[in-house]
């Protein structure tokens, strides 16, 4: 350290010197440059005005009174910039733990969402979710069962970051618990109702559509916990329709009812559920429209369910310029044969 | 021989003299100016909270020795309403003033050593120590 500041020192005279005579821009160069390498060695504002008028000192002779006494108070003042530099250090190494832990967090949140590869002839499956921040406020699953049904989710908790990740987990072990419904999807919203109103801040409230589809008579079965409706796409007609979605959000009260509603799936017709991220983005201050969402769809809907969801969030987020102001879930789900 | 000095704060003119008095032992123990300046906020910062929270209060300033190590010690006592949450108040970001590094913080990074005794209602000692390298 002392070693440092002594060539510190001479690397400065030798500076403020050349400075002297020759008043270079070359020289400011340097200057900088040195700044940055005195940042880096935790030389405080103090020291360096400390450093400036010892230099100084010795460079020239007779230097007046009042330059020294001068600096005596600039240093004075410099202690105070010098505290809120060290402050800043310390809260960046804060921030940089925060982040750490946020990661190990978030990669948590992760694992709690389904990865199993879904193979079925019948049904082409497709599901993307993209936090805004590190953490996600939505959820999505999707189980099969050995017959060939299969049961889908997405899930929104009004709320981001870290509290709302948190309810994430607790959607994900009430579903667990609840294997028995994992097709019938008003009476898997009425229990999972249950819990959440039960377990979480009367601030915080969660929606949800839950889907189950039956590959033998090729119906989707669905109920809306007050979920950003979805769309029902008709190859025959090449339109979309949105879904239906009354339905109370979770965690309002203990005992709601949901209406389960069904739609009968021809080869190449396919649902699509979302969560409002998809359509609460905004390009330019002009919100993304359901319309462009759906243009969007039809415009991949010759790929993979897989492509198509992905296509469609490579240029929704291209169009917000990179910057996600929400959540981001898709899900399709196709009938092939 | 090692001095001790003590100064009542009861006003700004208070923090004054302790802010001088410190000075002056920093330079005679043989601080350089930066840390003579850095001692002198840290007095500051002790003084200004003595007067604006507990109205009044002493600074004690003394020179300490330990295995050959010079330094000096800074001791703020009074008999004010204490500090409820010190946790809270060592947290940067934390001060009235907005975390721009002064306050209690503050002082703990520009001396060596720091300690704080408070009971609710019945005062805060908060003890600092900066060693001559
Ligand atoms: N001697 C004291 N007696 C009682 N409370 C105190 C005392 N010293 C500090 N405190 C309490 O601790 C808090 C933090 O003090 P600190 O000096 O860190 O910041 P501040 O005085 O609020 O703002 P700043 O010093 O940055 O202007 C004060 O707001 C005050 O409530
Ligand atoms: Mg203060």
């Amino acid at each position: 350290m002392e070693e440092t500041k002594l060539s510190m020192y001479q690397l400065y005279k030798e500076m403020l010197n050349d400075y002297l005579q020759h008043k270079s821009e070359h020289v400011l160069y340097s200057a900088q440059q040195l700044s940055k390498e005195m940042l880096e060695k935790d030389m405080s504002p103090e020291e360096m005005v400390s450093l400036h008028i010892s230099v100084f000192k010795e460079m020239v002779e007779d230097l007046p009174e009042e330059v020294v006494d001068s600096f005596e108070l600039l240093l004075e003042v410099m202690i105070g910039y010098g505290l809120a530099h060290r402050e800043f250090m310390s809260l960046r190494d804060r921030q940089r733990q925060l982040d750490s832990e946020l990661n190990v967090a978030a990669q948590m949140q992760e694992s709690l969402l389904p990865h199993e590869e879904i193979n079925l002839k019948t049904l082409d499956f497709g599901v993307i979710s993209v936090p805004s921040g590190k953490m996600s406020g939505d959820y999505y699953h999707y189980i099969q069962d050995e017959n060939g049904n299969m049961g889908v989710a997405v899930a929104d908790v009004i709320g981001k970051g870290v509290p709302a990740a948190m309810c994430m987990s607790m959607i994900k072990y009430a579903m667990d618990s609840l294997p028995e419904q994992r097709l019938q999807p008003a009476a898997l919203l009425e229990s999972l109702n249950r819990v959440v109103e039960r377990n979480i801040a009367d601030d915080m409230f969660i929606t949800m559509v839950y889907g189950s589809y039956d590959p033998k008579k090729h119906n989707f079965y669905y109920a809306s916990a007050g979920h950003e409706p979805g769309f029902f796409y008709n190859a025959d007609t090449d339109t979309f329709e949105e879904l239906e979605t009354k339905g109370l959000v979770l965690g309002i009260t203990p005992k709601v009812h949901y209406e389960e509603f069904s739609l009968s799936l021809e080869p190449g017709d396919f649902v699509v559920l979302l969560s409002d991220g998809v359509t609460e983005g905004r390009t330019e201050g002009e919100f993304i429209e359901r319309d462009d969402i759906t243009k969007l769809i039809r415009k991949y809907k010759h790929l993979p369910a897989q492509d198509i969801v992905n296509q469609v969030f490579r240029e929704l987020e291209k169009m917000q310029d990179f910057h996600l102001r929400d959540d981001f879930t898709l899900l399709i789900l196709r009938r092939n044969v | 021989m090692q001095v001790q000095t003590h100064v009542d704060i009861h006003s700004e003119w208070g923090i004054v003299a302790a802010r001088q008095a410190g000075r002056k032992l920093a330079r005679e123990i043989g601080f350089g100016s930066v840390d003579q300046a850095r001692i002198t906020t840290a007095i500051s910062e002790l003084a200004r909270n003595i007067y604006l929270y507990a109205n009044k209060g002493q600074i004690y300033i003394e020179e300490v020795v330990n295995s050959g190590k010079r330094g000096i010690k800074i001791v703020a006592k009074d008999q004010g309403p204490g500090i409820k949450d010190i946790r809270k108040v060592m947290e940067d970001g934390y001060t009235t003033s907005g975390g721009l590094g002064a306050g209690l913080p503050g002082v703990k990074r520009l001396m060596d050593e720091f300690t704080i005794d408070s009971e609710l209602n019945n005062g805060t000692t908060i003890t600092s120590v900066k060693w001559l390298r």
